[in-house]
């Protein structure tokens, strides 16, 4: 099986450094939660570790060929591009070249909850059926290693979890799997280790309940939590922002 | 599907191909005219078969082939239905290249010269668009970026017209750069060929790429594209199709804005398929534009190029009023 390791992985965009000595070895089996505030480098250090921007320091996939990595690792981009209204089948069917009747193609359609839409352009579907859409393109892609960033963000509570779960059982089978997430319950409750980014720095590493303590949330989220066992599973509720965080009066949110 | 698509059209080139070949000024049978130009000797008839209407209709074929190729490639490349050559001012380009080969007289004295020169115009305008609208591709960009260029190598031709010592070469340039095909031979048959083969042969390659990137420049990067090499492929097939065409036939807008639009639905949306789709449709389109122009107003010498533009922009009207609602 493969892992994926990054040694002093480091970004620069401009003169400022949005991704700093990072150092990160997952194992086949693990579902990684990536964590982090606005701009704290989940998507850089994705993008990094798949060699998709320039970067120094090393990754295990970044030096591969393009189309040998696409053999090793599939990835999820947070930007959800369908430039044409191409059946649903059709797009997943890329991640085979174009084979719709591959088992990888039929299994990730079932998988996403999309089978019925196969037929249907993919343009026309509502933003999280489109989301869906294209994580069973990465599903479909077959891979030892799959990359998301944000790939729950607009999903509909039941297929969020829905989601997780997928995931999860995904790296049970002897993946790498890694997504970036803003859900800390989510996170808390579905990853089997939590990586946690502040400023481009990997600031916590390590299982949801060593990790997600008031300290640290308070720290880098600036968030108060309540923090509980339930079910044999950690539950994480986000209360209320410490006072440095709070919107400046008649700003607005939107 | 797919495959009867295909066929569909290659029996609609096909059928097209010999009604431009009866098509002509000489009132002749059909019969008589495809003996004279099988069998035939020295007859006038049979020189007119073999040396004026055989050539037009094959070049209509390869120009038509070669715009409808690439304004899909561009399209795909740039994920937007307007890019087209011919609209957004790569043709333009191409035609000052030429316009600068034939007035130093280069195109008289350099073999495959005038080719080259409006490839070395369709390049750097395919150059400045790319770098101009940006990888992305988005319509305003995109847009702007063809007003600039268009503006910039017809000002250029202008340029050279004006400054021209012959007016007479700088009126017929004015009556070339509309865009036709009549008064063609062999010549520009042999001299397109090779340059408009190079282009088919890298845009064609470029198919699978232009699949991926559907779903945009990440993922289809991390689904094994190189994407460099895709545009550059793109770049250098769309200026060599272009650049060709151009050179033989003058500035023939629209097509490969039109027939994208026509095929995309009936290929499932998919840049890949519609390929040799769009190449075969713009053949068929250029072909029927080619006998029109014959029949309509016969001795008029009505320019494929001006047709083109009035078919093709009322479907430029009907994108740009589609896009303006979608967004």
């Amino acid at each position: 099986m493969t892992d994926l390791v990054l040694e002093n992985l480091s970004v620069l965009r401009g003169k400022r450094r949005v991704l700093q000595q990072t150092n990160l070895h997952l194992h086949p089996g693990e579902f990684v939660g990536l964590i982090g505030p606005n701009g704290a480098g989940k998507s850089t250090l994705l993008r990094a570790a798949l060699g998709l921007v320039g970067a120094e320091g090393h990754s295990s996939l970044a030096r591969l060929s393009p189309a040998v990595r696409a053999r090793i690792a599939a990835w999820l981009p947070q930007a959800r591009e369908i430039a044409w209204p191409m059946p649903v089948i059709d797009l997943v069917a890329l991640a085979q070249n174009g084979r719709r009747d591959a088992p990888q193609v039929q299994a990730a359609l079932a998988r996403m909850d999309v089978a019925h839409l196969a037929e249907r352009p993919a343009t026309a579907l509502s933003g999280g059926e489109q989301a869906r859409v294209l994580m069973a393109r990465a599903l479909a892609q077959d891979t030892p290693i799959l990359l998301a960033d944000e790939p729950i963000a607009g999903l509909d509570p039941a297929h969020q979890i829905a989601c997780m779960k997928l995931f999860a059982a995904r790296a049970a089978e002897g993946r790498v799997v890694m997504a970036s997430l803003h859900d800390l319950g989510l996170a808390a409750r579905f990853c089997a280790r939590i990586v946690v980014l502040d400023h481009g720095q990997i600031v916590a590493d390590g299982a949801p309940e060593k990790v997600l303590t008031p300290d640290l949330l308070g720290r880098v989220f600036g968030i108060h939590c309540h923090i509980a066992t339930v079910e044999g599973g950690l539950v994480l509720h986000p209360l209320e922002s410490c006072n440095h965080l709070t919107w400046k009066e008649g700003s607005d949110a939107g | 599907m797919n495959r009867k698509l295909l066929a569909a059209l290659t029996f609609a080139v096909l059928a097209l191909f010999l009604l431009s070949l009866l098509t002509g000024v000489a009132d002749v049978g059909p019969i008589r005219s495809l003996k004279a130009l099988f069998w035939g000797g020295e007859g006038p008839l049979d020189i007119v078969m073999r040396e004026i209407r055989l050539p037009r209709a094959i070049l209509a074929v390869m120009v038509g082939g070669s715009l409808g190729l690439a304004g899909a490639a561009m399209q795909g490349l740039l994920r937007n239905p307007l890019a087209e050559p011919g609209v957004i001012g790569i043709s333009a380009a191409a035609a000052l290249g030429a316009v600068l080969a034939l007035q130093t007289g280069l195109a008289a004295t350099v073999p495959l010269a005038l080719p080259g020169a409006a490839l070395l115009g369709a390049l750097l305008g395919v150059g400045a668009i790319l770098f101009l609208a940006g990888a992305g591709g988005g319509t305003l960009a995109l847009i702007l970026a063809g007003i600039a260029l268009s503006a910039l190598a017809s000002a250029l031709t202008a340029l050279v017209l004006n400054l021209s010592p012959n007016p007479f070469a700088a009126h017929d340039i004015v009556f070339w750069m509309m865009g036709s095909l009549a008064d063609t031979s062999f010549t520009q048959v042999a001299v397109a060929a090779p340059v408009m083969a190079l282009g088919w042969l890298l845009l064609a390659r470029s198919a699978h790429g232009l699949e991926a990137l559907t779903l945009g420049e990440e993922a289809a990067a991390s689904m094994g594209v190189n994407l460099r090499r895709l545009r550059l492929a793109i770049t250098l097939g769309t200026a060599a199709a272009v650049g060709a065409a151009t050179a033989v036939a003058g500035t023939v807008g629209f097509v490969g804005l039109v027939v994208p639009h026509v095929l995309r639905p009936l290929v499932g949306a998919n840049p890949a398929r519609l390929l040799p789709a769009s190449a075969l449709g713009g053949a068929l389109l250029v072909l029927a534009a080619d006998i029109a122009v014959r029949k309509v107003l016969p001795g008029q010498d009505l320019k494929l190029g001006v047709l083109m533009a009035l078919v093709g922009a009322p479907v430029f009207f009907h994108l740009i009023w589609r896009m303006r609602g979608a967004a």
